[in-house]
């Protein structure tokens, strides 16, 4: 088979997202860590949840599955251990991930399953037109906030080095190079990796010029393997710091200790169980 | 012994924390080996420690039925057992008591044992029990040396402690056979031959269904009275190739099996009822996206956290139409320990090969209960498969949701090349594209509806859609589900003897309903008795909206018997709804019930003798 190129990933539908939207940019850097890892598209499950980016699934000329919101970790970490061989990418935004879905990233950290998911993060629900997120800054003003937003946001990389995520990365979809380079390297990752992407909303929430300021690179000398000093680099909001933030790779995946659970596991067979239960 | 009912209920009532449970599953298994056929049922708090612990336990040499009505042997560990299970004995019955309890002179033949002084002496409070089982391997005249194997392979696991309890257990058995030495009136005597029987319970008979159907993957939630099912699942799938996954949450647990289902693997999970009600928008996921899903439900007593350790079937409206949209899904219900293996089988089945989720319906008592049955074979027609796409189908044109007459689409799995397809919760084409034209969400409904109405025609030549006995043809019938059928079961056999003409009905496959089995029931009857264990009679609803024409025109009447209590139904129960139901029906019969005359006057004369209760000797 002749090697695929990016542009062979992608699917017949047309996407819905706005011109401009940084999802855009998302979707072209995945097909390219695809085609750069001569990954077979039938051996790809793209999952999502509900939201502007969830509809990614439809875009890529992979398998996927559309399911419902706030759900995709689970969604996709049952592909995971169903078709262990594949590869599987879990995809939403931050309404989805942050708000309905946040409780299910510490389990995802404690299983460390291997997965990559990717949370296209524009700090305001889309689809539905404009309410704050879990990443609207204090005080942000919409129809379902006229007066100012009340809560603090979230800071996912804080909160997904906190959980022990064995692969944390930020990327911005302006910085489309960068972002293909860390998607490859939390693809190759064998365990669950947590990238948040600065993925503007160009109709709701336009920040390109903000994050154009505030964002940078992480610092050359930051070692990942350094938990302490990537929770001190997320921490930093004045610079919203871009790259691998912390990884371990060493760590077992789920399939891995699986294998040495099985190995515990006397043989049987129903007929056996059945004589055991005879009086 | 009523010799008309050689059977021998025995009710054990202590406190939680004091191995009530323990002495009643350890007796029920000494009854089993030592070749009896056994049914037990427990009601106990949702406390760890403390409130009162019931178990009841009946016994006897042909297969029993139910746990039975009025218990004939009552052992009660402390006072407050004593006050609780003491109105519904027999009139004659035998009460085991720890010795400080106070059981004021009657009928009763009363024992006295100081299970409290021997296992003080032993310096083993915890031993009570076990005193208590020596008694009981006394009274029944069991083997001792069957109880001491039985004891050491049970707690074998804690060696520490099985010493001390075999030398409570001793202490008991010596204690009793020298100050009792007399016959005891409730002693079953034992066959010659002992049948081959396993001892199932009915978490473990759907553990072990799933397994035969090669389920290969669990994600679950622990939650009273489904976890048995979930540790049976984790002690098991291994072995057999399946992974388990406890999970944080049951909608994590739906959208994990419901993954796992999308890639290739026979998945299901376990739950009862709040868990179900967080599953059930995972439950229109996988309609919408057309994948295998099993789904077992342990009903307990709700609504929200209700009575979690108690028995109910209100659940089935949940389960029957719960969710936003059209969702179709299968329900069934199994209606015994032996059945809830073979009905999780068939669920596997169902969701295999019409793309599907699969709802079971058990319940506490049934999933809880031990009973000795026959080991299970597999079913006749083996557990069915999902229809693949075959090759000339991939390709860039593969429509994962092509229409068909029978509503089933071939599928892949992650890994098949050439068979990539999105599984869309919006509504989507043949492709598995979203796609909301009018007409095509019209076409796609009616496409997934279909897959119902296809496994219906299947169904009819399913023999094990539906369970139906007494006399065909008779004007008066039962119609229930689920695990209710042992009372109904006992009450006929009751009616039949007693000469008074009875047929009953059990569909299994509750969606869809087995129509063909059901109109021919109701074509024959006059009135039918529908007894189900919650507040609205759901079922009874379900078959007055589902068959109303039918009845309307043949003018059939349907009584129900509700009974929401958190407990089984009784025998006598359902005898007694049964003997009104005919009584009313004869005041509206009056002029024309020649041919009913017979029925009408045992009715009456049964409902005398029946009422009341407390008959049993």
């Amino acid at each position: 088979m002749s090697k695929l190129k990016a542009g062979d990933y992608k699917s017949s539908v047309k996407p819905i997202w706005c011109p401009g939207c940084g999802d855009y940019a998302v979707l072209t850097a995945l097909m390219r860590a695809f085609a750069q890892l001569e990954l077979p598209k039938e051996e790809i499950t793209v999952a999502s949840g509900i939201g502007c980016s969830s509809r990614f699934p439809a875009f890529i000329d992979t398998y996927g599955i559309h399911g419902v919101h706030g759900r995709v970790l689970p969604l996709a970490s049952g592909i995971k251990l169903g078709a262990p061989e594949t590869t599987v990418v879990a995809v939403g935004g931050d309404g989805d991930g942050f708000s309905i879905g946040v409780g299910h990233i510490p389990h995802a950290a404690r299983r460390n399953i291997d997965l990559t998911y990717l949370v296209m993060d524009n700090s305001i629900y889309g689809m539905t037109k404009g309410q704050p997120s879990p990443t609207s800054p204090e005080g942000a003003v919409s129809k379902a906030s006229p007066y100012g937003s009340q809560e603090r946001p979230l800071n996912p990389m804080l909160m997904a080095i906190s959980y022990d995520v064995s692969f944390v990365a930020r990327c911005f979809s302006g910085k489309i190079r960068e972002m293909t380079d860390v998607f490859v390297q939390a693809l190759e990752h064998p365990g669950f990796s947590l990238i948040q992407v600065l993925s503007p909303c160009v109709t709701f929430y336009n920040t390109y010029g903000h994050y154009n300021q505030i964002t940078r690179a992480l610092p050359v000398d930051h070692d990942p393997t350094d938990r302490l000093r990537a929770m001190a680099l997320a921490m930093e909001t004045e610079t919203q710091y871009l790259g691998i933030f912390y990884r371990e790779a060493g760590r077992a995946t789920y399939s891995q200790r699986f294998e040495t659970l099985q190995q515990r596991a006397p043989d049987t067979t129903l007929e056996t169980i059945f004589e055991s239960m005879k009086r | 012994m009523d010799p008309s009912d050689p059977t021998v209920v025995v009710r054990i009532a202590g406190e939680g924390g004091e191995g009530t449970i323990t002495l009643g599953d350890l007796f029920t298994q000494l009854a089993a080996t030592s070749g009896l056929e056994v049914y037990s049922f427990r009601t106990y708090p949702a406390e760890i420690k403390g409130g009162q612990v019931m178990y009841q336990a009946r016994l006897g040499v042909d297969r029993v039925m139910t746990e039975g009505d009025e218990a004939n042997v009552l052992v009660a560990m402390n006072q407050q057992a004593w006050a609780d299970e003491h109105t519904d004995l027999c009139s004659q019955a035998a009460i085991i008591h720890e010795a400080t309890v106070r059981v004021p002179a009657s009928n009763h033949q009363t024992y006295a044992v100081p299970a409290e002084v021997i296992s003080d002496e032993l310096e083993w409070p915890r031993g009570k029990n076990f005193v208590l089982l020596g008694a009981l391997t006394w009274f029944f005249r069991l083997d001792s040396d069957t109880v001491d194997d039985l004891v050491r392979d049970r707690m074998g696991h804690h060696p520490e402690s099985v010493d001390k309890n075999l030398a409570a257990l001793h202490k008991g058995y010596a204690y009793c056979r020298q100050t009792f030495p007399e016959p005891f009136r409730y002693t079953v005597a034992l066959p010659e031959t002992v049948e081959e029987r396993i001892l199932l319970s009915g978490a473990d008979a759907m553990a072990l269904g799933a397994l035969a159907a090669g389920c290969d993957f669990y994600a679950g939630y622990p939650i009273t009275p489904a976890t048995p099912v979930m540790e049976s699942m984790a002690k098991y799938l291994p072995a057999f190739g399946g992974r388990l996954i406890q999970v944080e949450d049951e909608i994590a647990a739906i959208n994990m099996a419901i993954g796992a289902s999308y890639a290739g693997r026979r998945a299901m999970t376990a739950t009862s009822g709040p868990g179900l009600s967080l599953m059930i928008e995972g439950l229109g996921l996988a309609s919408i996206a057309e994948l295998p899903l099993v789904l077992i439900n342990v009903q307990r007593a709700g609504p929200s956290t209700g009575l979690p350790t108690k028995t109910s079937q209100g659940d089935l409206f949940l389960s029957l139409y719960g969710g936003h949209g059209d969702a179709p899904r299968f329900v069934l219900a199994p209606d015994s320990v032996k059945d809830c293996y073979f009905q999780t089988i068939y669920a596997f089945s169902l969701a295999e090969r019409y793309q599907m989720p699969v709802i079971v319906l058990s319940d506490q008592s049934m999933a809880s209960r031990q009973e000795t049955t026959q080991v299970p074979g597999l079913p006749w027609n083996g557990p069915l498969g999902r229809i693949e796409a075959n090759p000339e189908q991939l390709g860039s044109s593969f429509q994962r949701y092509a229409f068909t007459e029978s509503g089933i689409s071939p599928m892949t799995h992650p890994g098949t090349a050439d068979g990539m397809y999105l599984a869309e919760s919006l509504e989507h084409n043949a492709y598995g594209y979203p796609d909301q034209t009018p007409a095509n969400h019209e076409k796609m409904m009616a496409k997934r509806a279909r897959k119902v109405e296809t496994a219906r025609k299947m169904l009819a030549d399913w023999r094990m859609t539906s369970r139906r006995w007494g006399d065909a043809g008779a004007p008066f019938g039962i119609m229930g589900w689920g695990s209710t059928r042992g009372a109904v079961r006992e009450a006929t056999k009751v009616l039949q003897e007693q000469g008074l003409p009875i047929e009953a009905i059990y569909p299994h496959t509750l969606l869809p309903m087995p129509d063909q089995a059901i109109s021919d029931f109701i074509s024959s009857k006059r009135a039918i008795l529908v007894p189900e264990l919650n507040f609205s009679g759901q079922f009874g609803r379900m078959i007055e909206h589902r068959y109303y024409k039918e009845l309307d025109e043949l003018g059939v009447h349907i009584y129900q018997q509700k009974k929401e209590q958190g407990v089984p139904f009784k025998v006598r129960e359902i005898l007694e709804a049964t003997m009104e139901m005919i009584e009313k029906e004869r005041g509206l019969w009056d002029r024309a019930h020649g041919e009913l005359a017979g029925i009408f006057n045992t009715a009456r004369r049964l409902r005398e003798t029946y009422s009341g209760g407390g008959h049993c000797e």
